[in-house]
């Protein structure tokens, strides 16, 4: 628990203002058989932040993720939502909640279209039963073309309307990306946790991307916990950083604070002794803590 | 905050112009909004081009003019065809479009088949009574069958299923008192609402035309809204699905039902329409030949459902007529079928997955861009 009043401490200095805590993990720990995915993390998410976590590969951020939104059952500690127990909940229960998120492998609905895709993150907020769906009748025909409307907003705000009809498996991967982070927003989440929502692109995709991220966060003062290679965007959108290594969390703070966290360059830079920091800025790191970027590329 | 753009614009990429409005204001429903609301709605159509309406058009008068001019032999054939077409549709609202395989369907038809039979004939209550029972059920008892779905999947579920299968199969030799054990039930009567008899043939013909119509519609409804959309989530990605909010357990009982209540509804109506229910109507090769009419016609598709009970029902009559032309009177047709049904399936599954339907729409879609189809 110690750690975890760390973490509030850290918050509190680096925020000046603080809001209240939207998503907390409370001494995490995750195994599978012999497998230490998450060793004891906490860390807390603030209401209207851009929080990014990253670390090597295997570090167990994606593991963290799946624990938030209910995919992974936690072998031990607490998850707390806008101060709420959830560490019991079912994914389904997770997502009423408002929380919306991506996944780092596309997990799309690949013989449906994009429009069905989207409409099914409206699945939430629809309530017409087996008999009006069925008979396509008053309440339930209302209500599919009002959310029609609300996912057409979406459509034009990722501007992927020339592909709204086509069966997502036939996209190109960064439109599936794009179309990923439509059906998250179709939730109208409060919370998004978006894991890697740009790797495997390439710069032009990447900056788009970074620029729907920005507006969702601005505009609806979105929460967004974000799991990124790229260090350059890490360290220009986020408000805090936490770095995950072997199921740990061994640095958390502002981008600055981390950048120069002796700790954090220790683990990306492996046995280097000397803190090199003009190492640590963003296009070397990139590389550095992404080796598959460097196999695509 | 965040004052600086993540990353630096690319040279010679287009900058995005910046956005003015705030997009999440718009997306309240725009109720009210009559331009947008009749866009979409039409674009959401059932049928949205005139060739697909003329179609329609042509099919329906087909359908009702058929009685008129076939042979009674032929009408009892169309009879057996909607019967059929429904079956068909249960299980691919199950296999084909929620991706949970079932070898079941002839056990599921076996509870429809035998609720009807003794309802009307044990107990005299009338068929519209019995009919909705026996489709209720069916969903029931699948639903039941579809529990072990939480936890299999592909091969494994298909075991559970074949479980289903067998233990019914057993029940109604078993369960003599109430199902006459091997000898079945006889004496159904045709369908009747109160003085409004389906005894003749082409009245009964219009009753299956009414069942296959609505059957058709629902199906094509329950897709196109909330509740089809996560049965198909679920097939593709149900992690996904799950944390997009659907209660993934609950909508594959929930397909479970549904599939079963169209399958109990034509075991029902096959009672009501061979008078007679026993247990080699409802054994494994019939969960197997429905299995390949979805397959041959296309899984995940209504109208392949149609096109694959059409070929399955209609294919002894066609190989005889064949074999009768081609002077093989002496073949047996039995033999040939089975031959045929199997290749059938091999072929699809090798040349066209997505069956029949699929090849359909690649000759519209071909005819569509012709003369310049290339
Ligand atoms: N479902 C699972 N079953 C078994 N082991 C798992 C499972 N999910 C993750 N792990 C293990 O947990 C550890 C952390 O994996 P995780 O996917 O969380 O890493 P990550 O930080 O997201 O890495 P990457 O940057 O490669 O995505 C790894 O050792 C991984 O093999
Ligand atoms: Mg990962």
């Amino acid at each position: 628990m110690g750690e975890h009043g760390e973490v509030q401490a850290v918050l509190q200095r680096a925020n000046g203002q603080v809001g209240s805590i939207q998503l907390e993990a409370q001494d995490v720990h995750l195994r599978f058989g012999g497998v230490v995915a998450l060793a004891g993390v906490s860390l807390g998410v603030h209401q209207g932040e851009i929080a990014a976590i990253i670390g090597p590969n295997g570090a167990g951020k994606t593991s963290l993720l799946n624990a938030f939104s209910g995919l992974y059952p936690i072998t031990s500690g607490r998850l707390l939502y806008d101060g709420h127990d959830v560490t019991r909940l079912k994914p389904h229960q997770i997502a009423r909640l408002g929380v919306a998120r991506t996944f780092q492998n596309i997990e799309l609905f690949k013989g449906m279209s994009v429009l069905d895709n989207l409409m099914l993150g409206r699945h939430i907020h629809l309530k017409s039963g087996l008999l009006s769906s069925g008979l396509y009748w008053g309440a339930a025909r209302r209500e599919e073309v009002a959310n029609r409307e609300i996912i057409e907003d979406v459509i034009d705000f990722l501007e992927i309307e020339a592909i709204r009809k086509r069966t997502v498996g036939t996209l190109a991967y960064g439109l599936q990306k794009r179309v990923e982070l439509g059906r998250a927003l179709a939730m109208q989440p409060r919370l998004l946790l978006l894991d890697e929502p740009m790797a495997g692109m390439n710069a032009e995709e990447k900056e788009d991307m970074a620029r729907f991220v920005l507006d969702i966060h601005e505009e609806r003062n979105v929460t967004i916990v974000l799991i990124e290679h790229d260090m350059g965007v890490v360290m220009d959108i986020s408000d805090h950083v936490a770095v995950l290594n072997f199921g740990r969390r061994i640095g958390y703070g502002t981008p600055d604070e981390v950048r120069r966290d002796p700790d954090v360059i220790q683990a990306y830079l492996g046995e280097e002794t000397e803190p090199r920091k003009a190492t640590l800025e963003p296009s070397a790191v990139d590389h550095a803590a992404d080796p598959r970027a460097r196999a695509r590329g | 905050m965040c004052s600086a753009v993540a990353v630096k614009p690319t040279p010679g990429a287009p900058t995005r112009p910046q956005r003015r409005a705030s997009w999440w204001e718009s997306l309240r429903p725009r109720i009210g909004c009559g331009v947008y609301h009749s866009t979409y709605a039409d674009d959401m159509a059932l049928r949205t081009t005139t060739a697909s309406r003329l179609r329609l058009v042509l099919v329906s008068v087909t359908a009702v003019m058929f009685p008129f001019v076939a042979g009674d032999y032929w009408v009892g054939e169309a009879n057996r065809l909607y019967i059929a077409i429904i079956g068909a549709l249960g299980l691919n609202i199950l296999v084909g479009f929620t991706g949970q395989i079932s070898i079941a369907q002839g056990a599921f038809m076996a509870v429809g088949g035998y609720t009807t039979a003794i309802m009307t004939v044990t107990l005299g209550l009338p068929f519209w009574l019995s009919l909705p029972c026996a489709g209720l059920t069916t969903a029931a008892i699948g639903a039941i069958f579809g529990v072990p779905s939480l936890r299999l999947k592909g091969l494994y579920l298909l075991i559970a299923t074949l479980a289903a299968q067998v233990i019914v199969e057993w029940l109604i030799l078993r369960m003599v008192w109430l199902t006459k054990g091997p000898n079945g039930i006889y004496g159904i009567k045709p369908p009747a609402f109160g003085p409004l008899e389906f005894s003749d043939r082409r009245a009964f013909y219009f009753l299956m035309l009414f069942f296959v119509v609505i059957a058709i519609l629902f199906a094509a409804n329950l897709f196109r809204t909330k509740i089809g959309r996560a049965f198909v989530a679920i097939r593709d990605q149900d992690i996904a699905a799950s944390v997009a909010g659907v209660d993934v357990f609950k909508y594959k009982l929930l397909a479970f039902g549904v599939s079963s209540f169209y399958v109990g509804t034509a075991g029902a109506l096959q009672a009501h329409d061979r008078l007679i229910v026993s247990p080699e109507y409802f054994n494994i090769s019939v969960s197997i030949e429905y299995l390949g009419m979805i397959i041959i016609g296309g899984l995940g598709s209504i109208s392949g459902a149609i096109y694959g009970a059409a070929f399955i029902r209609l294919l002894p009559t066609a190989l005889s007529l064949m074999t009768g032309t081609l002077g093989l009177a002496g073949t047996n047709v039995g033999v040939l079928q089975q031959a045929v049904f199997g290749l059938a399936i091999v072929g699809f599954l090798i040349f066209e997955p997505h069956g029949i339907a699929k090849i359909w729409r690649d000759v519209k879609d071909y005819f569509k861009l012709w003369p310049f189809s290339y």
